[in-house]
C-alpha cells in the first residue's frame, strides 16, 4: 500500500447506497459500494475493473463529490490533496467540479450538448471557474485539439456534436476534461462504445495526454486488456467491494484471486477447428444487396457454412456483418445472387417461405431484452414456437418447455418468471431456448454476447458449443471481437464497408499475410499484455515510415 | 449517416442533403397550400351537401316554383357545382368572398370586423394562458412528485376533461350570477373602450385559458424533464455550472422546441375553439357569425369562415413546424 499522505486521492472506507423500488414491493435500501479505500499518486493511474452492478463507475463519480441516479455517499472520505471534499459544502463541491476533478463519460455522443459548438463547451468550464480568459481557453483547447490528434485543430472547436465520428467526440471530451488543467480526470469507459480499430486510437490519444499534461486518471473499464495498456495499478472489483488491488503487473501476472484469474483467462479457445469444410449446409453465392433508397449495403459476397459448424462474421459498425444476416433471414432480399440450403434455393423473402424453411433458421439477437416481450412468462415465450411448428399444448408443451430450461442449464423454477425478473445472462438463454424449440439447424447469432459482462458472456458461449456438440447445430456468429471468433469457430469471414474481405478456415483466415483491413482489425484488438499498446503504434510509425 | 458519401450519385438528393433545412422548409410551405386547397374542396363540397335550399328556406310560405327559380338564378345556383366552386375559389384568392344571401352585405367586410374581434379574444386569453402555463410547468417540475405538482396536474387535467360550453356555464353561474363580480353576456361594440372591453371579455377568455393551459402545461414539464434527466444536463453539473447557467445554456435551447410546438397548436386551438364560446357568452366575433349562418343557411359565410378557420389552423400549425426545424442544430448545420 502506497504511503497516504503524499497521495492526491485518498479514498477511505467508501459506502455508497441507494433506495430501489422493486414493482409490488415496498422500496429497499441497497448497497452499492461496501468499504473500498483507495489510493492515487500526482500523474498516476489508477484502474478499476469488474462487471456491471460491480460499482465501479460509482467510485469514480465519489471523486466529484457525485451520486448518480439517487446513490448516495453514506460513509468514509474521500480526500483530495488531503481535504475530505465530501465535507465541503455545495459550493465548495461545485468549485471543485471541472476545475479539479473532471468527468470523461461513456458515450460522448450524449454527454455533449448537442445545441452548441465543441470548442464552447470545451472551454466552458475553465472560463467559468475563472481560471483562464476566453482567450487563453482557447489555446489550451487548440493545444489540446493537437495533442489528442484530432483532424483540423484549428477549426475543430466551431463543430457541432453531430458533425464529429463518434471517436473524435470521445478525444474532444477528453479535451474538455485536459482543459481546465485538473488534477485528476476520471475515464468512464471512455473507449466502450468504439470500435477496435477506432478504439486503439483514442486510447492511445489518452495515453498520451495524459502523460503530456502529469495529470493523475482513475479509469473505468470492464476490459481489463484496455486496463493493462493504460494503468500503473489496477482495482478488481465486485458487488461492490474490493476483490484484488495491486500493481498491473501483479494482477495480470501473478493475480491471488480466483475471480481476477477468471478475468485474466476469459476466452480461452474452446473449440478446435473442424477439419473437414467442404460440405455447405449454407451457402451464400455472390449476394448483393440493398435498402429500398438504392443505397447499396453489400457487396457480391460469397461464403458458406459446413453442417455442425460455426462461421463467425466478424466487421465493425457499418461493416454490413447484420445486413447479412438479414439477407439470409429473408428480411431484407438478396437484390442479386442466391442463398443455397441444404442444397436446394432458399426462398429469397421472409413472407413467401414456408413454415418449414423458416423452422429450419432461427435468430438470436444482441438485445434479449427487447427481443422478448415483456408480458410474457418463460413458458410462453419458449411455448410460441412449440405451439407454431409442432402444435403442441398444455402438458406436453410443459414438458418441452422444462426439457428445453434444462437444456439450458436453468432450472424449472424459471417456467412462470418474466424476463424483467431474469438477469441478462439468463435472458440470453431463453433466448436461446426459444432458438432451439424450432429444432433448427442453423442458428444466427447476432452479437449475442456483446452486451454481457465478459464471465456471463463465456458461460452462454459454453452453452452454444456445448449445445452444437450435442445437435449438430451450425452457428452463423456475428460479432466484433475477435477473441470470440479465436474462441469459437470454425471459418471466419471478415467484412468491410459491405465487402467481404477475407473468408476461410479459422487457422487460415487468422494467420499471415493479411490484408491490409484484416492486418488493422488483428493488430488493434488489445492483448492482455503490458506495453501491447506501445508495441503497437511504434510498429504503425515504423510501417508509416517505410511509406 | 453513412448513406451521405453516396447522396452525390443521386441527383434528386443532392439538394436536400446540402440544404436540409431549406428543403424542409420549402417542404412545409408546399404542404401548407396543397392542404389548404383540399380543405376548400373540403368545405365547398360539405357545404354542397348540405340537407335544405336557402331559397326554399328564405321563401317560406311563398315558395313557388318561379320565385325558387328565380332566387337561384340571382344568386348564381343555376350553374354547375365546379363552375361555382372556381368562381368562388378564385374570388376567396382576391379576399373577396361574395356577399352573403341573407343581408346582401359584402363577406369580406363583415368577416373582417368579427374576425378582429376573435383574434382579440383569441389572442388576450395565449396572453395570460401561454406564460402561465410555462411557469406552471416550471413550477410542477420543481416540485417534481410532491403536493404542488400533483394539484396542478390534477387541477389543469379537470379543466382540460371538461368541455369548454361547460366550464363557460360555471363561470356564468358563480362569477355572474352567485356573486355578480363579471358581466354576462360579454357582448362588445364598436366604440367600446380597451379597459372596458377586456372587463366584458373576462370570463370567455378565463373559459378559454383553462381548455389550453393543461395540455401547454403537461407538455412543458414533460420537455424540461426530459432534457434534465439527459446525459448533458449531468455533464454541465459535473463541470461545476450553477443551476442557472446550466439551465439557461444547456437546457433551454433544447426544451425551446417542444414547447414552442405545443404552443403553437394551442394557439390554433384557440383561434378555432372559441366558436363554442362565442356562442355561449353571445360574443360577436367569427363563431358566433358562423353558427348564425348556419341556422339561416347562408353558405357564402359558412364557407368562407369556415376557410379562415382552416387557413388559421394550418398556419399556426406550419409555423410551429417550421420553429422546431429550425430549433434543431443538426439541420441547421448539416455536416
Amino acid at each position: 500500500m502506497p504511503d497516504t499522505s503524499s497521495s492526491l486521492l485518498s479514498i477511505r472506507n467508501l459506502k455508497i447506497e441507494a433506495t430501489s423500488y422493486p414493482p409490488g414491493e415496498p422500496p429497499k435500501r441497497i448497497t452499492i459500494v461496501d468499504g473500498v479505500s483507495l489510493d492515487l499518486q500526482k500523474g498516476k493511474v489508477l484502474g478499476l475493473i469488474g462487471e456491471s452492478g460491480a460499482g465501479k463507475s460509482t467510485i469514480g463519480l465519489s471523486a466529484l463529490a457525485y451520486g448518480r441516479g439517487g446513490a448516495e455517499i453514506t460513509g468514509g472520505e474521500v480526500n483530495l490533496n488531503g481535504t475530505n471534499i465530501l465535507a465541503l459544502g455545495k459550493d465548495g463541491i461545485r468549485k471543485l467540479r471541472g476545475a479539479k476533478v473532471c468527468y470523461v463519460a461513456q458515450s460522448a455522443a450524449a454527454a455533449f450538448n448537442p445545441a452548441h459548438k465543441l470548442g464552447d463547451q470545451v472551454i466552458e468550464a475553465s472560463v467559468k471557474h475563472g481560471l483562464m480568459s476566453k482567450d487563453e481557453a482557447r489555446k489550451r483547447a487548440l493545444y489540446l485539439f493537437k495533442v489528442l490528434g484530432l483532424p483540423n485543430p484549428e477549426t475543430f472547436g466551431d463543430r457541432y456534436p453531430h458533425q464529429v465520428s463518434g471517436g473524435q467526440l470521445q478525444r474532444a471530451m477528453t479535451a474538455m476534461a485536459l482543459c481546465s488543467n485538473p488534477e485528476l480526470i476520471v475515464f468512464d469507459e471512455p473507449t466502450t462504445a468504439l470500435d477496435v480499430t477506432t478504439q486503439i486510437d483514442v486510447l492511445a490519444a489518452i495515453k498520451h495526454a495524459i502523460e503530456e499534461t502529469h495529470t493523475a486518471a482513475l479509469y473505468i473499464t470492464h476490459d481489463l486488456a484496455v486496463v493493462a495498456q493504460i494503468s500503473d495499478d489496477i482495482m478488481v472489483l465486485r458487488h461492490g467491494k474490493m476483490v484484488e488491488y495491486g500493481s498491473v503487473k501483479h494482477i495480470i501476472e501473478t493475480p491471488s484471486e480466483d475471480y481476477t484469474r477468471a478475468l485474466v483467462n476469459v476466452r480461452q479457445e474452446m473449440r478446435h477447428e473442424a477439419p473437414d469444410q467442404s460440405k455447405a449446409l449454407l451457402k451464400v453465392d455472390n449476394v448483393s444487396a440493398q435498402y429500398s433508397n438504392g443505397f447499396k449495403v453489400l457487396h457480391n459476397v460469397s461464403l458458406h457454412l459446413c453442417k455442425g459448424q460455426t462461421l463467425a462474421i466478424v466487421g465493425e459498425s457499418g461493416s454490413g456483418k447484420s445486413t447479412l444476416a438479414r439477407v439470409i433471414t429473408g428480411l431484407l432480399p438478396p437484390s442479386e445472387g442466391q442463398i443455397t440450403f441444404e442444397g436446394k434455393p432458399l426462398t429469397p423473402t421472409l413472407k413467401k417461405r414456408s413454415r418449414d424453411e423458416l423452422r429450419r433458421i432461427q435468430l438470436i439477437y444482441q438485445m434479449a431484452d427487447t427481443a422478448m416481450n415483456p408480458r410474457q412468462t418463460v413458458r410462453d415465450i419458449i411455448g410460441r414456437p412449440l405451439t407454431f411448428y409442432y402444435g403442441l399444448r398444455g402438458a406436453a408443451k410443459t414438458a418441452r418447455v422444462k426439457e428445453l430450461l434444462d437444456q439450458i442449464e436453468m432450472s424449472n423454477g424459471f417456467i412462470d418468471r418474466y424476463p424483467a425478473e431474469l438477469s441478462g445472462g439468463q435472458k440470453q438463454r431463453v433466448a436461446i431456448a426459444r432458438a432451439l424449440a424450432a429444432k433448427p439447424e442453423l442458428i444466427l447469432c447476432d452479437e449475442p454476447t456483446s452486451a454481457l459482462d465478459p464471465l456471463v458472456a463465456e458461460g452462454i458461449l459454453k452453452l452454444l458449443m456445448k449445445l452444437q456438440e450435442e445437435q449438430q447445430l451450425s452457428y452463423v456468429f456475428i460479432t466484433h471481437d475477435i477473441a470470440i471468433v479465436r474462441a469459437i469457430a470454425d471459418s471466419v469471414a471478415v467484412m468491410h464497408r459491405g465487402k467481404l474481405v477475407r473468408f476461410g478456415a479459422k487457422s487460415q483466415a487468422l494467420s499471415p499475410p493479411f490484408d491490409d483491413y484484416t492486418d488493422l482489425l488483428l493488430k488493434s484488438v488489445p492483448e492482455m499484455e503490458i506495453g501491447w499498446l506501445e508495441k503497437v503504434l511504434t510498429t504503425r510509425r515504423m510501417e508509416s515510415a517505410g511509406n | 449517416m453513412s448513406n451521405t458519401s453516396e447522396a452525390g450519385r443521386q441527383p434528386g438528393l443532392r439538394f436536400r442533403e446540402r440544404f436540409p433545412l431549406l428543403s424542409l422548409i420549402t417542404e412545409r410551405l408546399v404542404l401548407s397550400v396543397i392542404l389548404l386547397f383540399a380543405v376548400s374542396v373540403l368545405i365547398f363540397g360539405g357545404v354542397e351537401a348540405l340537407p335544405g335550399d336557402f331559397a326554399t328556406t328564405y321563401l317560406g310560405q311563398s315558395a313557388t316554383p318561379q320565385a325558387v327559380a328565380n332566387i337561384r338564378a340571382e344568386l348564381g345556383l343555376d350553374k354547375p357545382v365546379v363552375t361555382r366552386y372556381f368562381e368562388w375559389l378564385g374570388g376567396a384568392l382576391q379576399g373577396d368572398f361574395g356577399k352573403s344571401w341573407a343581408s346582401r352585405n359584402s363577406v369580406s367586410e363583415q368577416v373582417g370586423k368579427r374576425l378582429g374581434n376573435s383574434l382579440f379574444l383569441a389572442g388576450f386569453a395565449a396572453i395570460i394562458a401561454v406564460p402561465l402555463a410555462i411557469c406552471l410547468g416550471m413550477l410542477s417540475v420543481h416540485f417534481r412528485n410532491r403536493m404542488p405538482d400533483k394539484i396542478i396536474n390534477v387541477v389543469s387535467l379537470a379543466a382540460i376533461s371538461l368541455p369548454e360550453f361547460f366550464i363557460g356555464y360555471l363561470l356564468i353561474l358563480y362569477f355572474a350570477v352567485n356573486f355578480g363580480i363579471a358581466t354576462f353576456p360579454a357582448t362588445v361594440y364598436e366604440d367600446m373602450g380597451f379597459l372596458e372591453r377586456i372587463q366584458t371579455i373576462a370570463l370567455p377568455t378565463a373559459t378559454l385559458v383553462l381548455v389550453v393551459l393543461a395540455h401547454m402545461m403537461r407538455m412543458t414539464r414533460a420537455a424540461i424533464l426530459s432534457v434534465m434527466s439527459s446525459a448533458y444536463m449531468e455533464t454541465a453539473e459535473l463541470k461545476g455550472l450553477s443551476a442557472g447557467r446550466a439551465i439557461i445554456k444547456h437546457a433551454a435551447p433544447n426544451a425551446l422546441a417542444p414547447i414552442i410546438n405545443v404552443v403553437a397548436l394551442n394557439l390554433a386551438y384557440l383561434v378555432v375553439g372559441v366558436v363554442v364560446v362565442e356562442v355561449v357568452f353571445v360574443y360577436p366575433g367569427m363563431g358566433q357569425y358562423m353558427v348564425d349562418a348556419v341556422t339561416v343557411r347562408d353558405m357564402p359565410v359558412v364557407q368562407a369562415c369556415g376557410l379562415i378557420f382552416a387557413a388559421v389552423y394550418i398556419l399556426l400549425n406550419m409555423v410551429a413546424d417550421i420553429l422546431a426545424i429550425v430549433a434543431n442544430p443538426r439541420l441547421r448545420h448539416p455536416r
